[in-house]
């Protein structure tokens, strides 16, 4: 330890200098208007710099203990950090306590991440480790599911609640989606939100036009979708990897200028409102009916409640997510999703099998494009207004992100990514614009700890040996 | 003789200025091994990939006669090549499915019969039983392929996870299960101990035999081609300047001129 705690002394103060040299200008200090014809004036924030340079510091010096061995320092320093952070001591914002907390949160995860992925490494290498492992996977998605069906139910589900079930939910459906472009056919498609703009708007037109109810409108708009994924897909789906990812790319784009500039059709960037709601067996979920339907209190006998709409519309994306995933499942099974995979692994060796590319592409884009349609519609009838402005590039970011950082091809993975991606920014909502911190972070933490999604481990699709017959070797 | 399964007539293929292949024509028979030789860069990697439809050939004729008729190979696309005229191919450097277990890779070689039963995937969607006859077959003949390579205990392995050689035999079952005509093998003994070069000879002899198709072979391992090809097509700067028999071809002073590097001068004197 002692020749080496100069240097870390040394890259540590090296550290905190640049950030304080950068800090000064972002965070030292800024201009404010003074009142009274006074002009501008400064406004000093050199606690807060000091407070974050502090932090940079410590947490420099731990990391490179960290690296070096010296664990139980680095993890002192990160509980002191903690501590700090949790201490009533008064700073300026209560921002900054977060900052410190997390910043020792994140020294101390490091600081012992070695000895808990060597104690579990090791912990599922023993046999029953192994079988707990295999149970816990077999199991995991129906505790999963079980409590997604029971959420409704349970005391906690205020509407907040619901709201960020059913935007998660709404989240993992696209992610399954795209999971069949992206994770199974190894096709990066940057313009997924296409899709789903064509099926939000294949149903609001319809039914604002046309009159059409939701589950009428819900196979055309899938439909609709698909034949949008068929007419891009065609001309560009011989391309690879990054050109083809640049080409969807403007896809997208070119999808929600023409919603922008289409007047006439699309109504333009005001977007369509008073778009009406899915009803249940004809019923509306309304206080009072309108004329010539029916409420659904009134249908069930039931006392109004206003939490009865977003229910159902949590349970209609519950369905949908569900048929994606079950749809998925049984397409990987089948040959044509062996080919999706191969032609991820190696598209030159399938076209030596004979398997042809381009129609096996295709039938991938349109499938995915198709869950994308069904999600558009439905994010149109739950939110009943919607404008091009909800179509913009970062959905499809995000929605790419939660395909990757799950575990390309992993079902559990998208959802587990989408609980993480979508609803810890939804939770730390106090935190205000810090709240992209949250995402960020574990975006960050995916990447170090897990590089290849979540969930890395990949079931075949089929077996020769039952599984765990330990045939494999 | 019985009549050729592959007639390849006048082949030329040019990039831009560079002649890969110069008018060579040769022929490959049913029952029997047919090597292509030559120095590195005589063009016979890219005699194969006009035959499997990587490479359109600048001139000439690629007549199949064999399995469901007769097929010119230069106007199919690449992909038809290996779906209806039957040929299938490995590669110099191997292509497997890496992350696919060695079961699945057979399967996906399987994937245009397995298309046709699944009624294009609505069948199998709905679970239909002769659907799953036809799976249940599909699996059958690759376990079949995996007895004769010995890869059954590692059939639902990661195929990325296998060693080098095991991998090389596992592309040439993937090809044969494709039920070929004619199968085209680029350097199949490339990296392989004098051990697993033995079992590969043993392997490409029972295809010949037991499965009765053409097999031609890019192969520098001479121990490999001596023994068990058929016929030598030997190639030197994309032109053919020898065929025959084993025997004839080793003797051949052109061949050994191409190989050894000897001048006209020290030959004739």
């Amino acid at each position: 330890m002692g020749p080496r705690l100069p240097l870390m002394l040394k890259d540590a103060g090296l550290t905190a200098f640049v950030a304080a040299a950068l800090g000064i200008f972002i965070v030292g200090f800024r201009t404010v208007d003074m009142g009274g014809g006074k002009g501008l004036g400064f406004d000093y924030h050199l606690v807060d710099l000091l407070v974050a340079v502090v932090v940079i510091f410590i947490g420099r010096l731990g990391l490179s203990m960290a690296a070096n061995g010296l664990r139980w320092p680095a993890i002192v320093l990160g509980v002191a950090m903690i501590v700090a952070g949790a201490s009533p001591m008064k700073l300026p914002s209560g921002f900054l306590h977060w900052f410190v907390a997390l910043g020792g949160m994140l020294l101390v995860i490091r600081a012992i991440w070695p000895w808990a992925s060597d104690a579990m490494g090791a912990a599922a290498r023993t046999p029953s480790g192994l079988a707990l492992g295999r149970a816990g996977s077999k199991w995991f998605g129906w505790l999963l599911l079980a409590f997604a069906v029971l959420l409704p139910f349970s005391p906690v589900a205020d509407q907040k609640t619901m709201d960020l079930g059913v935007l998660i939910l709404t989240y993992v459906m696209l992610g399954w989606g795209l999971n069949i472009v992206v994770g199974l056919a190894g096709l990066l498609d940057l313009g997924y939100v296409a899709f789903y703009a064509v099926g939000a708007y294949a149903y609001a037109l319809l039914s604002t036009q046309y009159g059409l109810g939701f589950w009428t409108v819900l196979p055309l708009a899938g439909m609709m979708a698909a034949l949008f994924g068929i007419m891009l897909g065609f001309p560009v789906l011989r391309l690879r990897g990054d050109y083809l990812a640049i080409v969807t790319l403007g896809f997208g784009e070119i999808i929600r200028l023409v919603l922008l500039n289409w007047f006439d059709l699309t109504n333009g960037p005001a977007g369509i409102g008073s778009i009406p709601g899915p009803t249940l067996f004809g019923a509306v979920f309304a206080e009072t009916p309108p004329p010539g339907k029916q409420t659904v209190s009134e249908m069930l006998g039931i006392a109004f409640n206003g939490n009865h709409r977003l229910i159902f519309l949590y349970y209609i994306i519950l369905g949908l997510a569900l048929i994606t995933n079950l749809f998925t499942q049984r397409m990987r099974r089948l040959p044509v999703g062996r080919a999706w995979e191969a032609l991820r692994e190696d598209e030159t060796a399938c076209q030596a099998l004979g398997i042809n590319p381009t129609n096996t592409k295709l039938t991938a884009f349109a499938i995915g494009a198709m869950f994308a349609g069904f999600a558009g519609s439905f994010f149109a009838a739950k939110q009943r207004f919607i404008s091009p402005e909800s179509f913009v590039f970062i959905e499809s970011a995000i929605i790419l992100a939660i395909v990757v950082l799950g575990g390309m091809g992993s079902q559990i993975g998208v959802v587990l990514a989408a609980v993480l991606l979508i609803g810890l920014p939804e939770w730390f909502r106090d935190l205000g614009s810090y709240r992209m911190l949250a995402f960020g972070l574990a975006m960050v933490l995916i990447m170090v700890f897990k590089p290849r999604g979540l969930i890395s481990h990949r079931e075949p699709s089929i077996r020769l040996h039952p599984a765990g017959s330990g045939g494999g070797g | 003789m019985m009549a050729p399964l592959i007639e390849v007539e006048h082949l030329t293929m040019r990039f831009g200025g560079l002649v890969a292949i110069d008018d060579v024509s040769f022929t490959a028979h049913p029952r029997s091994i047919t090597a292509i030789i030559g120095p590195n860069g005589a063009g016979k990697t890219t005699v194969f990939n006009c035959i499997t439809g990587f490479y359109k050939p600048t001139v000439g004729r690629l007549t199949l006669r064999g399995g469901p008729g007769e097929f010119l190979l230069e106007r199919m696309r690449g992909h038809e090549i290996g779906q209806k005229a039957r040929v299938a191919r490995t590669f110099q450097n191997i292509r497997l499915f890496p992350g696919m277990t060695v079961l699945e890779n057979l399967m996906v070689a399987q994937h245009n019969k397995l298309m046709r039963a699944s009624g294009w995937s609505l069948l199998g969607l709905l679970g239909v039983a002769s659907f799953r006859r036809a799976e249940e077959a599909a699996i059958e003949l690759s376990r079949l392929w995996l007895e004769r390579i010995g890869l059954v205990a590692d059939a639902d392995r990661p195929a990325g996870e296998l060693p080098y050689g095991a991998q090389r035999r596992l592309e040439i079952a993937r090809a044969m299960c494709t039920e070929p005509v004619l199968l085209c093998l680029d350097e199949p003994a490339a990296g392989l101990n004098p051990r697993e070069s033995a079992e590969l000879n043993e392997l490409l002899v029972s295809i010949r035999d037991r499965d009765g198709i053409g097999v031609l072979l890019i192969e520098h391992d001479m121990s490999v081609v001596m023994q068990i090809s058929d016929h030598i097509v030997v190639l030197d700067y994309g032109r053919k300047i020898a065929e025959g028999a084993p025997a004839a071809v080793r003797n051949d002073p052109a061949v050994i001129r191409a190989y050894l590097g000897t001048d006209e001068k020290a030959l004739d004197g």
